[in-house]
């Protein structure tokens, strides 16, 4: 527990309050992610759904946040949109200082490339590479030559304790580990956040906790991690909560006092 | 993504499914096939005509005067027919004027030909055999030798004396087992000597080269073979082939004048070249290339829809696979080019398999029929590239969808 994030103030500070207000500006280079009015509406067969009603987000370098809320709430949508999977409808995205709001389909790949790691439920790793290849893999989109590749990979798979199974395919490889695969591919290329969807949905609790400690880890080495989960536990691993409700920031947190507001018992880091 | 990563990664996935993807090629694989085999066995048989048919009548660089064409392939117009009937004969007396008009250096022979029965005493059975008589350079120019004995003295071509050389298959039906050398064959009651017998000239469609006599021009058989001072052919072989276009000129003045033709009237006579006997094969050969091309093209179109069918299945099955790399930052042009290239190499390598068994399939030909199949090397170039034509064209489609696919609904996919 040595970083300094812990102690920065959370929920929205006057400090953020000035970021996220200042439309159409750059944020400054602290700032990882500011989002301001973010709306996102789909047309479902004649049904406007408004899945994001103005989103205001502003979180800085270094920092383990956990987006939550129930079905419904918007948190997949904003994760989407987080992510440069999706773009918003109205509202500013600055991402790394870059507003990527208004990106084309291939500006937005590239930012997904060299920014966004991401890890999901289903790790959606690809059946049949190896370990190894599917770690490669964003650096070959990132058009890193085969060598560098090879060993950049390595490093980020024994930065996960697999260095022993990178030959393996996912399907020779438990449920943990192909998380950690997936985390050594989020991470292969240096990105600016990491960004997990429900990272332990399919994994047994002890599975779930060295997930969590391998991301308590990377927080403690100055990764930005974005966690989205509805499970209270899990996010209770992170040094701050956003909880989202119909489309709207409900509350930002910091852990502590997330913690103490839900009864819940301090995991055990 | 590199574009050898991206042939890596199809050939992966073509070895994958292994059976799935031969099925796919097998379009492009037979059209392949049927460019090659065609195209192999047109080849094969236009060297066929060219060497073995053309080529053993008629001698190299050389041309043949004959009232009409000796080597005659297809139909005439009823027409043509009637004008061929009504031209004048060559005669013995249009050799001197021919032969002086010729330039230094040419050589030529006077050739008579029919068909005459011949027996010998060995042989009960008689039996109608091609008798020539020639000159004396027609060895020469027909590259002629003998496989025993000798070719006729100056003497013998002097003096017209009663000595024949003979082919192989004459040979082996006269005198079974016996040399024929120094025996003796009658034709029109007259016995002969042979002399010699002459090397295997082989055989064209099953007609073999081999069943002729051949007696000095002023033998006794003169008068049975050029009746009334009439002869078959001169033939004139010249050392170049620019020699020949002149020697042609030449002798087609001195006919023309013979003739009494006037300038609006077309020559009687014929300048018969090989290439002149060719033409007609040439004639049939267009044909054959176009349906040699028309027919692979149906297979290849065929190939085509099943590898486009294929490729947008696979889209559909891998359309989980699509969402991960875009999310892991590939962009449109990663995707498309991922799904084309792996439809081009399936499709090429369909081509390759086709050129390996039109090849065999050439090869089966050559093996059974007497017709040498060639194949050639533009017709393997020509059919892989088209193979990986085909593949780009049929993949272009299903590649782009793929490269469209929204990443949001591709990941949630399965």
């Amino acid at each position: 527990m040595s970083t300094q994030t812990v102690e920065a103030p959370l929920g929205m500070t006057a400090e953020r309050q000035a970021v996220v207000e200042g439309a159409g500006t750059a944020p400054g280079k602290d700032w990882v992610i500011v989002t301001r009015g973010i709306k996102r509406e789909y047309d479902m067969g004649g049904e406007i759904v408004r899945a994001l009603r103005g989103v205001d987000l502003a979180i800085m370098r270094n920092e383990y946040v956990a987006i939550m809320g129930p079905s419904g709430s918007g948190k997949s949508t904003l994760m989407n949109v987080i992510g440069c999977l999706d773009t918003p409808n109205a509202g500013e995205y600055w991402l790394n200082g870059t507003q990527v709001s208004k990106m084309s389909d291939d500006q937005l790949a590239r930012v997904r490339n060299k920014e966004i790691g991401f890890v999901f439920q289903t790790f959606n790793l690809l059946p049949r590479a190896t370990a190894l290849h599917n770690v490669e893999l964003p650096l070959v989109y990132a058009g890193v030559p085969s060598v560098e590749r090879k060993r950049r990979a390595k490093e980020a798979l024994e930065r996960v304790q697999l260095g022993e199974r990178m030959d393996h395919r996912p399907n020779e490889l438990s449920g943990g580990q192909r998380q950690r695969v997936a985390i050594a591919r989020a991470l292969v290329n240096n990105p600016s956040i990491l960004l997990a969807d429900e990272p332990t949905g399919n994994l047994d609790s002890n599975t779930s906790e060295e997930i969590m400690r391998v991301f308590e880890s990377l927080a403690d080495q100055g990764q930005t991690v974005i966690m989205v989960t509805h499970e209270p536990d899990i996010a209770a691993h992170a040094r701050r909560v956003v909880v989202l409700r119909d489309g709207l920031v409900a509350s930002d947190d910091r852990r502590s006092s997330f913690v103490e507001k839900l009864g819940i018992a301090t995991p055990q880091l | 993504m590199p574009f050898f990563e991206a042939i890596r990664l199809a050939l992966q996935q073509i070895w994958v499914q292994k059976l799935k993807s031969f099925f796919t090629l097998l379009g492009v694989m037979i059209g392949v096939t049927f460019l090659i085999a065609v195209v192999s066995i047109v080849g094969g048989m236009s060297a066929y005509m060219t060497d073995q048919v053309v080529g053993k009548i008629m001698a190299v660089n050389s041309f043949e005067l004959r009232h009409r064409p000796n080597i005659q392939l297809g139909d005439h117009s009823e027409e043509r027919r009637r004008e061929l009937n009504r031209r004048p004969r060559i005669r013995e007396t249009d050799v001197a004027p021919v032969a002086v008009a010729l330039p230094e250096g040419v050589k030529y022979a006077v050739v008579g030909q029919d068909n005459l029965t011949a027996q010998s005493r060995y042989v009960a059975r008689p039996k109608n055999l091609l008798i020539f008589t020639v000159s004396e350079d027609y060895f020469d120019i027909k590259k002629m030798a003998p496989a025993r004995g000798r070719l006729f003295s100056p003497q013998e071509f002097e003096r017209g004396m009663e000595v024949i050389v003979i082919g192989q298959d004459v040979a082996d039906f006269f005198f079974p087992s016996l040399d024929p050398v120094g025996r003796e064959l009658t034709i029109r009651g007259i016995p002969y000597l042979v002399v010699g017998v002459m090397e295997k000239q082989g055989s064209a469609f099953g007609i073999s080269f081999d069943k002729f006599v051949i007696a000095p021009h002023k033998s006794p058989l003169n008068r049975f073979v050029n009746v009334h001072g009439v002869i078959d052919a001169i033939m004139i072989q010249t050392p170049s082939r620019e020699g020949m276009l002149a020697a042609m000129e030449s002798v087609r003045q001195v006919m023309r004048a013979r003739h009494h033709l006037r300038p609006n009237q077309k020559d009687d006579f014929e300048l018969e070249t090989s290439d002149s006997a060719l033409e007609f094969w040439n004639k049939i050969k267009g044909y054959l290339v176009i349906a040699g091309v028309a027919l692979p093209a149906i297979g290849l179109v065929v190939g085509a829809i099943v590898i486009m069918n294929i490729m947008l299945v696979a889209v559909a099955e891998r359309t989980r696979e699509i969402g991960i790399r875009k999310s892991l930052g590939a962009k449109r042009r990663d995707i498309m080019s991922q799904f084309l290239v792996e439809s081009a190499t399936l499709s090429t390598i369909g081509a390759a398999l086709g050129v390996a068994t039109g090849f065999a399939f050439a090869k089966v030909i050559a093996f059974v029929t007497p017709l040498p199949a060639a194949v050639e090397l533009w017709s393997v170039l020509v059919g892989i590239s088209i193979g990986a034509g085909v593949g780009i064209l049929a993949g272009v489609y299903p590649a782009s969808r793929a490269s469209r696919l929204d990443p949001i609904t591709a990941l949630r996919a399965e």
